[in-house]
């Protein structure tokens, strides 16, 4: 038939497009990588293959501890936040899943990891803004000598991963309670006499495991190798392993770049390692649960331990707040020492000071995103509608294909990959920092449209085929109107990828691309908390504005139509 | 007859180097100077500015400032660069260098020049051999960068909250018993961090003529001893007991800001003015050195073998050594910084403008600052700082 | 005009056929009606005819519309209308332009595209409608519109996939007649696909029970 044949040409053409944009950057970033850890870096005169550099890397002082450290934090914050978003969606799933509270979480959403860890370490400092404020309480009248920001266990970071992550599962638990008869299973146990609470434990969340499996698995990637957000929170001495690499990557001895790679290596091991835990953790859980679930006991009651997680979460989505809010007072104060609650001078001089430092970046930051939000859209419809008109589901393949990015530790192939841009004559950084970041931006627009794409009533592209009109009359007079809700959903998701994208554009950009995040970050290691506030506030209110702009649109274009109006988020 | 005949014989030897320099301001006229200086300081970013505003006006200039939280970026950018063979139109144009980043650059072969001697402005510095600005951390510039402002390290302190601060190294460890907690430095990875091990090593080595020679392993031994007795005494009353670190100065100043500590350090005496007069630190902070003066050293600016625009990097680094140039940069309501000109060398008018520079009252004057102490051999940093890390690292 | 299947048969994935093949001929004007008990296959017998089987489903037999093999075709290209219980009127767009989607590309020109639309809503008894939006019609106005709709784009043939369930007894039965008049003016034939024996019996035309294979 001709209209599967145009689809599955279609198809082609997307699969393509991702082999030779997403597959071979990433594969040929991590050949690159593996040879050096090696030994074989032609390009620097190291041609012995051999286990030097991993001698060498385990020569660094502290890397045990570093080890230990990210293991820690990274383990720490997945689970913490899988338990909190758990408990919070147990309790309060009904109002989170309402318009208002998805666009609750978006803020949370929105704001990238380097302007949330910029706003907790003042907001948790020992001379921070808590502090400040419990200072009259307590007649301190020096700092508290307490370690809470670098704290060498990695506390700080793990508050600051969960802050960023519990929305992001929590919006994935509530996308997949939509596929689970919430109501009618929950009616059902009650009435064999458990408890609300129990039904949660024994009943919802098995079910909704595998539907979040992989968006777990995106979180535990990434909180065993982020690199900004350990920067700022972080330990010091000796950091995380992907910010120790980061530094060995930049070190003036170009004979690091083997034992650094070599770290890439261990820090992909290490994800491996924790992908496997987690599917160990998972057949235990499985076994254990089910000899619990078969004992039929009803008397354990859940709802306290719930209740708790749900309050945890409420609090760490208060810091957050906090957090942001700090970021916008900072920017806009003079003089604002320890003890004062509030600024003592107020000045807008952080802002007008440092206009031009700032518009650039915003520009570089808008034009950033523009390119790879628009390109991660078209080429996330153009596989949505291959499958459409293939007349075909999603392989498991392909689904592993979209979270690639998302699951390779970005340290692992970022280097090499720069490297191979290099030797092919790739001079304009621009452009290679946004191929970068789109390898991240796609995925998450696909995640983001996926659901809704599929969630739309056949019956209405049905209607539009028997009168008459063709595949593209369909999809631009149809699907693309009808589904402008969560198309404008996905390249808010998109916009916020991409400003919060700090290694790519690090690495990529060789210093010449200079976004809001990598200023924010470079900044955070300056004196001038004002100056930073500055590049952090506008780095949280550009992917805000696109979530304002992603609910506003819609509202506007179908502000007659009551069927359109708040529907989905 | 015999004055024009001097005259002619100026102007022949004068005139191929004046005709370079055209050449060289032709070729610069349009191109952007990717100008790689950590980005750490507000004021030192936005007085780049100044100078880029000001390029771009007279030379058709523009200066884009890469913001390094650390200058090995750099150079490790070229590094990188080389090794993929790319060795012409590399993305950097201009770095703000000195000390071991400079040597690195230096022995690897990945710097342009030399290039200082074509520089007009350069007569106005002290370029004889031994001379501040001709020596980098015992290295020898050979014309390979190009000096732009003074340094020297001081700590600071707020008098508010310390009476008297200490008066020699040794002094550290008793002030810290009694203040515990109150006082850190940055991590020795930073060059601040360093420099303060150097500067006690300097005080509290048996030999200090050794520390000019490359190290070696009889030299460290016999030398390194005393240091770590030292700071063996005085690390568990440092900030966190010293199981932490600031990542580098300013972080720490932000800490002297916040009351975290009493004391902090900075390689610009001007700093503490200058940052008063930000809001970045309260009105009572002051400055002091301890006795028998503190390393000092000039930052330079250098440009790689390889930048796509090394006339226009040119430019900028005789920018920056004309003499209206350095007294804005050495104004305090600017950046505060001291000349690296030689004064001898000025012309009256010139003088005067240095001479009118506005006043404040935590700005050291230079008689206060006391001698200046030799930067050791890189070579001692390299060692010290790895020891360290081995030593003091979890 | 006629609408013939022969041997039509819609296996899942290779399975064995949901129904046995069916053979049947529905004259122009004539309303044939499929009835059986849920999940038997009756709205898949009706994608079958027009084309529109889900991904997984596959369906032997042919489709003749006139006298035309239609079975390889796609929905677009077969001219043979769809009406569902609940209307599938586009949420996005007006009333009027929901008709208007459906409207031959034959009529031209802005102002008889329009007329052609208004003559329509007033047929349907929907006058001055064509700026509503669609979420805010009753069942039974939608269900006119949507009908009109399918009408509009000039079909050989229509199929209906329980358009009466949702109205309350009444309408239903006004709705019937209103529809039913309709394709007898149209003289093309129908297939309708319900569970409401009143509705076989008001078609008229062939009437089958589908049971499972």
């Amino acid at each position: 038939m001709s209209r599967a044949r145009d689809g599955r040409l279609l198809r082609g053409a997307v699969l393509a497009v991702l082999a030779a944009g997403l597959v071979a950057p990433i594969a040929a970033g991590l050949w690159q990588t593996a040879r050096a850890a090696f030994g074989i870096m032609p390009a620097i005169g190291a041609t012995e293959a051999g286990l030097a550099p991993l001698r060498a890397l385990l020569d660094v002082p502290g890397l045990g501890t570093s080890v230990t450290v990210t293991l820690v934090t990274g383990l720490g914050a997945t689970a913490l936040s899988l338990a909190l978003a758990l408990g919070l969606a147990a309790v309060a799933h009904a109002r989170l899943a309402s318009p208002f509270g998805t666009r609750l979480l978006a803020p949370f959403l929105a704001a990238p990891h380097a302007a949330v860890a910029i706003g907790l370490a003042f907001l948790l400092a020992p001379s921070g803004w808590i502090a400040r404020l419990l200072a009259p309480i307590f007649g301190w009248v020096q700092p508290p000598g307490v370690v809470t920001v670098g704290d060498p266990w990695g506390v700080a970071l793990i508050v600051g991963l969960a802050v960023k992550e519990v929305p992001f599962l929590l919006l994935m638990i509530l996308a997949a309670l939509s596929q689970v008869r919430l109501r009618q299973d929950m009616a059902a146990a009650r009435a064999l006499g458990y408890g609300p609470g129990i039904v949660w434990v024994k009943v919802i969340a098995p079910q909704l495991w595998p539907l979040i499996r992989l968006p777990v698995m995106v979180v535990l990637a990434y909180s065993l190798s982020v690199v900004d957000m350990a920067l700022i929170l972080g330990p010091s001495n000796p950091p995380t392993l992907a910010v120790l690499l980061t530094r060995l990557f930049s070190d003036p001895d170009i004979a690091r770049l083997l034992p650094a790679s070599a770290g890439a290596l261990l820090q992909l091991a290490l994800v491996v390692a924790a992908f496997a835990g987690l599917w160990s953790v998972e057949r235990a859980a499985r076994s254990a649960g089910l000899w619990w679930l078969r004992r039929g006991g009803r008397g354990v009651t859940a709802e306290p331990g719930l209740r708790l997680a749900a309050f945890g979460a409420s609090a760490l989505l208060a810091l957050g707040a906090l957090a942001l809010v700090s970021l916008a007072l900072w920017s806009v104060a003079w003089r604002w020492p320890w003890p004062a609650a509030l600024p003592e001078t107020w000045s807008l001089r952080a802002w007008s000071g440092n206009a031009r430092g700032w518009g650039a970046a915003l520009t570089t930051t808008l034009a950033l995103a523009a390119l790879t939000t628009g390109a991660a859209l078209l080429l996330a419809i153009a596989w949505l509608e291959g499958e459409d008109r293939a007349r075909r589901g999603r392989a498991g393949w392909a689904e592993a294909l979209i979270y690639l990015p998302l699951l390779v530790p970005q340290i692992g192939f970022l280097y090499g990959l720069n490297v191979l841009f290099l030797q092919a004559g790739v001079t304009d950084h621009f452009l290679a920092v946004a191929w970068a970041q789109a390898l991240f931006v796609f995925p998450y627009v696909m995640i983001a449209l996926s659901p809704a794409w599929r969630a739309l009533d056949p019956r209405l592209v049905r209607s539009a085929a028997a009168l008459g009109a063709g595949p593209w009359r369909r999809l631009v007079a149809v699907k693309l109107p009808v589904l402008l809700t969560p198309l404008m959903t996905a390249a808010a998701v998109g916009v916020a990828v991409s400003v919060a994208q700090y290694l790519p554009t690090l690495f990529m950009g060789a210093g010449r691309v200079q976004t809001l995040t990598t200023e924010a970050v470079a900044l955070s290691s300056g004196s001038d908390r004002r100056v930073t506030a500055v590049y952090a506030t506008l780095q949280a209110a550009l992917p805000f504005a696109a979530y304002v702009a992603a609910f506003a649109i819609p509202a506007l274009v179908h502000r007659d139509r009551r069927a359109l109006r708040g529907a989905a988020a | 007859m015999r004055i024009p005949l001097i005259a002619a014989a100026v102007t022949a030897l004068a005139l191929p180097a004046a005709a370079d320099w055209q050449d060289t301001l032709a070729a610069a006229e349009g191109q952007t100077v990717y100008w790689h200086a950590w980005g750490g300081d507000a004021r030192t970013n936005a007085f780049i500015e100044w100078v880029g505003a000001q390029t771009e006006a007279r030379y058709g200039v523009s200066v884009e400032q890469v913001k390094l939280t650390d200058t090995a970026e750099a150079v490790t950018r070229v590094l990188s660069e080389r090794a993929a063979g790319r060795d012409t139109g590399g993305s950097v144009d201009l770095i703000w260098i000195n000390g071991p980043n400079f040597l690195a650059m230096k022995e690897q072969d990945l710097l342009f020049g030399p290039f200082v001697a074509d520089l007009p402005n350069a007569r106005y510095v002290d370029l004889s051999p031994g001379a501040p600005a001709s020596v980098d951390f015992t290295v020898p510039v050979d014309g390979m960068e190009s000096p732009w402002r003074l340094a020297k390290f001081v700590f600071n302190y707020d008098s508010a909250r310390v009476a008297e601060p200490p008066e020699t190294m040794a002094a550290f460890v008793d002030w810290a018993a009694e203040n515990p907690g109150r006082f850190t430095h940055p991590d020795p990875a930073n060059f601040m961090g360093a420099t303060f091990l150097k500067q006690a090593l300097i005080e509290l080595a048996p030999d200090r003529g050794v520390l000019q020679e490359p190290v070696t392993d009889e030299s460290y031994a016999a030398t390194i001893e005393p240091l770590w007795a030292w700071y063996d005494a005085l690390r568990p009353n440092l900030w966190r007991q010293g199981e932490a670190f600031p990542e580098n100065q300013s972080v720490q100043q932000q800490m002297l800001n916040d009351g975290v500590i009493d004391m902090s350090m900075s390689f610009d005496p001007a700093s503490t003015a200058a940052a008063i007069d930000e809001g970045l630190l309260p009105e009572s902070a002051r400055v002091f050195v301890p006795e028998g003066g503190t390393i000092g050293n000039v930052s330079f600016v250098a440009i790689p073998y390889n930048a796509a625009n090394p006339e226009g990097a040119m430019v900028v680094a005789n920018f920056l050594l004309a003499p209206e140039t350095q007294a804005h940069m050495q104004n305090i309501e600017v950046l505060g910084s001291y000349s690296v000109l030689d004064p001898a060398r000025l012309d009256a008018e010139a003088q005067a403008a240095f001479a009118a520079l506005p006043d404040a009252p935590a700005l050291p004057d230079l008689d206060a600052l006391g001698p200046t102490l030799l930067e050791p051999h890189p070579s001692w940093m390299t060692r010290l700082t790895d020891d360290w890390a081995r030593r003091y690292t979890r | 005009m006629s609408l013939s299947l022969a041997g039509l048969a819609v296996r899942f994935r290779g399975g064995p056929p949901l129904f046995p093949p069916l053979d049947l001929e529905i004259a122009p004007g004539q309303m044939a009606a499929v009835m059986g008990p849920s999940g038997v296959g009756k709205s898949t017998l009706l994608d079958a005819v027009g084309g529109h089987l889900a991904h997984g489903f596959s369906c032997e037999g042919r489709v003749t519309l006139n006298g035309r093999d239609v079975t390889g075709l796609p929905p677009e290209a077969r001219r043979i209308g769809l009406v569902f219980q609940d209307a599938g009127l586009f949420p996005h767009l007006s009333v009027g332009d929901n008709l208007a989607f459906g409207l031959a590309r034959s009529v031209r020109g802005r102002a008889a595209r329009r007329a052609a639309v208004e003559r329509a809503l007033a047929q349907a008894g929907l006058e001055g409608m064509a700026a509503r939006d669609p979420a805010t019609l009753s069942g039974g106005q939608r269900a006119r519109a949507a009908l009109m709709r399918a009408l509009l784009a000039g079909p050989e043939a229509i199929l209906l996939d329980e358009p009466f369930s949702g109205l309350d007894t009444e309408r239903r039965s006004e709705m019937r007649a209103f529809t039913l008049d309709l394709i007898r003016r149209r003289a093309i034939p129908a297939l309708i696909v319900t569970h409401d024996p009143a509705d076989a019996e008001a078609a008229g035309g062939p009437r089958m029970t589908l049971s499972a294979a």
